[in-house]
């Protein structure tokens, strides 16, 4: 342990101790731009800065150790009028018009200058001699250099949480800014979508592409029936951006004010969740069943999960040779889309050209998958319009619902009941978790044996996860799986997503099914969550979701009444002809850049 | 689809210098030698062939002067830009060149023989001003010599 005084109050930490953590322990808010918990200390800012008595310059509090007998300063008057410098400085090259910013009001450098009172600009004002580029070329992310600071969080999150490496800092100097290869647009290039720096992104340069006036003009035409699907992460996530703590639930809350904004039918993601797991789940076996009984040398396994946008333009883009391994089955928010203009359209007697599907995402990959060519199965576009947890949020305070005073709701029907199977597909593991709650039983007519149907050696924030399960006893129709110890691995974050790809590719690692999220903690740590989001609020919403899915009455998906009731009236049996026409898909290889 | 047509300068050259991170400046380096820039594809290719992002290439290519990632000409000029060789008659010289060449700074010339840049002090100040072409230094310019000096290259087929 290290003792040392911060403004004049004594404190004892371990070794290695940040002074910005130091500080935290003590109650002392540091200021702070380039750090974030989630990445290494890039230390460029310098708006961290503090005194340290006796000492000649200003020091990173964020890339400084303490050491012992150390007294630092965290707001003498030489470091204020240091960090009010840093800001100025930051603010001359800035394109600050906050009035006008998707930013505005939930921005780092914003709170900062009104913290520092940053009144009339000292400092000449370089924005007119700078040729910024705001590129709008993606369906997900708009990137605008002229709100950007050069933090770096942007590329060291796609570095080290993703492994992607999409961004990068070019040129240098005046001259350096964020870049893409070529500075192509973010469209063109391996950019996943994952949204993942955007939520890093301290100020307005990175943010989703968002689509609410669309979605509002949409409610308010009365010719149009307005569907809304909410994903499992977003129930987990949109408390706090409505003034609950991380982890509460506020499922019910979130019905009652869709139906309050004006969507016709309140639906949810959880059931084709739900019915993913039964297209998918008969997938594997059916898979290890041409592996193992016809020996067809042309299966390929290990089979993937595919309902990770994100993951998908990943492995298109990096690991294309395994393509043919990723499962055909589309995400849940596309099969979803699918038969809400189908399915629900029959049933309801409505004419799908009439429906407009919106879906309300932890994710911006979504808005990017909703777009994709392939998915207009149904004859028009299955999805319309994706917005994030963050952008629900905001229609919510847009249309003076007071969120925190309503009363709970219940989904609509049909296609809004689900289990708690459905659920976890929001976090890592989730999927890997309701596949071996079904498939087990499935196989064998017994449940998992694991206590409370919870199969604890998937979960955890582990990067990437094996686990097995020994297949005994099965039913007569499954006895060639007799024996067979399924192996199945989970990874989360393209990063670790890469080194099991690596794995498996070096021959290293030998497994049936792989789940990959392609987000940290996967889909509560989404790239449309919440701004912050980090490890502690990550492990908080994990909390709430599995608490969600012990509250559900059913936790298995091939007990939806639901499910078993669309595939009696409409879809036939998991792969049926009808199902491959509508929840399945392609995948296509992408550049290397 | 992504047709991958072997690049076998690439291949050799990752041979050479291995394909560790750190084996990425020579391995530009060297290709700038053979091509006088970094093509798109020979960046994507040395990505490839190092399994790192091509961003990552081109970040580390535009951070250096000397990487260039856009078409040179044969002969690249490069005239000291700095305080030194300014003071000594530099914008002279650099008009001399672009009325000879018919190419401004940064330009190069349509047959893609010339190319004209700017450098950072190449280490003449004492001579000042100074200029590279390709990896030979001319001091002490003035608008007659470099006349004369270009005249030669303009000569070379
Ligand atoms: S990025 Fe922040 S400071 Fe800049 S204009 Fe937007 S809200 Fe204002
Ligand atoms: S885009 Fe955002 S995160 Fe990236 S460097 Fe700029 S301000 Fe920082
Ligand atoms: S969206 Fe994801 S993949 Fe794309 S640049 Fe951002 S972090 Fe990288
Ligand atoms: S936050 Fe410490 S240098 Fe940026």
């Amino acid at each position: 342990m290290v003792s040392l005084s911060i403004n004049g109050m004594l404190v004892k930490v371990p070794q290695g101790t940040t002074i910005l953590d130091a500080a935290k322990k003590l109650n002392f808010r540091i200021p702070t731009l380039c750090q974030h918990d989630d990445l290494c200390v890039a230390g460029n800012c310098r708006v961290c800065v503090v005194e340290q008595l006796g000492g000649r310059s200003l020091l990173a509090a964020c890339a400084t150790p303490v050491s012992s007998g150390m007294q630092i300063l965290t707001n003498s008057l030489k470091v204020r009028a240091a960090r009010k410098h840093v800001i100025e400085l930051l603010l001359s090259e800035h394109n600050a018009d906050c009035t006008k910013c998707y930013k505005n009001g939930n921005c780092e450098l914003q709170d900062l200058s009104n913290e520092f009172s940053v009144g009339d600009h000292l400092l000449l004002d370089l924005t007119e001699t700078k040729e910024y580029t705001i590129d709008r070329f993606s369906p997900s992310i708009i990137k605008d250099d002229s709100k950007c600071i050069r933090c770096q969080r942007c590329v060291r999150t796609c570095e080290q949480l993703q492994g992607v490496n999409a961004l990068t800092v070019a040129y240098k100097g005046e001259h350096q800014k964020i870049s893409t290869f070529e500075e192509l647009s973010m469209a063109e290039v391996i950019c996943t979508n994952c949204g993942q720096c955007i939520n890093r992104c301290p100020t307005g340069a990175l943010v989703e592409r968002t689509y609410l006036d669309e979605v509002w003009d949409a409610i308010l035409d009365p010719e149009k029936h307005v569907v809304v699907q909410t994903a499992p992460a977003v129930r987990v996530g949109l408390g706090e951006e409505l003034g609950f703590e991380p982890g509460e639930r506020v499922t019910g809350k979130m019905v009652a004010a869709l139906k309050r904004l004006g969507f016709d039918s309140v639906l949810d993601t959880d059931f084709s969740a739900d019915l993913t797991i039964m297209e998918e789940g008969t997938e594997l076996l059916t898979r290890l069943k041409r592996a193992l009984v016809d020996k067809d040398p042309s299966v390929a396994l290990p089979m993937t999960t595919s309902c990770s946008p994100g993951w998908i333009k990943f492995i298109e883009h990096t690991f294309p040779e395994y393509l043919p391994n990723v499962s055909t089955c589309k995400s849940p928010q596309q099969m979803f889309g699918a038969l809400a203009k189908t399915y629900f359209a029959q049933v309801r007697k409505l004419d799908p050209k009439n429906i407009v599907s919106v879906s309300i995402m932890p994710c911006t990959a979504k808005k990017y998958e909703a777009n994709r060519p392939e998915m207009r199965s149904s004859g028009y576009k299955d999805v319309d319009y994706v917005l994030t947890t963050r952008e629900l949020a905001k229609m919510i305070k847009q249309a003076g619902v007071e969120f925190r005073k309503l009363k709970e709701d219940k989904y609509d029907s049909i296609m809004g009941k689900s289990t708690g199977a459905g659920v976890i597909f929001g976090a890592t593991g989730g999927v890997m978790e309701a596949a071996l709650r079904t498939a087990y039983e499935i196989i064998t007519g017994r449940e998992v044996p694991f206590e409370g149907l919870n199969i604890t050696p998937v979960r955890g924030m582990e990067g990437v996860r094996l686990a097995s399960i020994k297949i005994e006893e099965c039913k007569e129709e499954w006895s060639f799986l007799n024996g067979v110890e399924l192996k199945c691995a989970v990874a989360h974050g393209l990063v670790n997503a890469r080194e099991l790809m690596n794995r498996v590719k070096s021959g290293d690692l030998i497994v049936h099914f792989i789940e990959v999220m392609a987000c940290p903690g996967g889909c509560l740590g989404g790239g449309g969550q919440p701004i912050p989001t980090n490890e502690k609020i990550r492990k908080k919403r994990t909390e709430a979701i599995y608490a969600e899915d012990m509250s559900m009455e059913l936790r298995k998906s091939h007990e939806n009444p639901e499910v078993i009731g669309i595939y009696k009236e409409f879809l036939g049996e998991p792969l049926s002809h009808k199902s491959h026409e509508l929840l399945h898909t392609h995948y296509t290889e992408r550049v290397r850049y | 689809m992504e047709t991958i047509i072997e690049n076998e300068l690439v291949r050799e050259l990752a041979n050479k210098h291995g394909r560790t991170r750190e084996s990425l400046i020579p391995i530009l380096q060297d290709l700038v030698v053979q091509y006088r820039f970094l093509s798109k594809k020979d960046m994507v290719d040395v990505a490839r062939e190092l399994d790192i992002s091509a961003a990552d290439v081109f970040g580390t290519a535009t951070f250096y002067t000397f990487l260039d990632t856009e078409v040179r000409g044969k002969y690249i000029i490069r005239i000291c830009k700095t305080i030194s060789c300014a003071m000594k008659g530099k914008n002279e010289i650099l008009s001399t060149i672009e009325d000879i060449l018919k190419i401004k700074l940064g330009e190069t010339s349509s047959d893609r023989k010339f190319s004209l840049l700017e450098a950072n002090c190449i280490g003449w100040c004492h001579k000042a001003p100074a200029m590279l072409i390709n990896d030979t230094p001319y001091t002490e310019l003035t608008p007659e010599k470099v006349t004369e000096i270009l005249r030669e290259y303009i000569k070379i087929q």
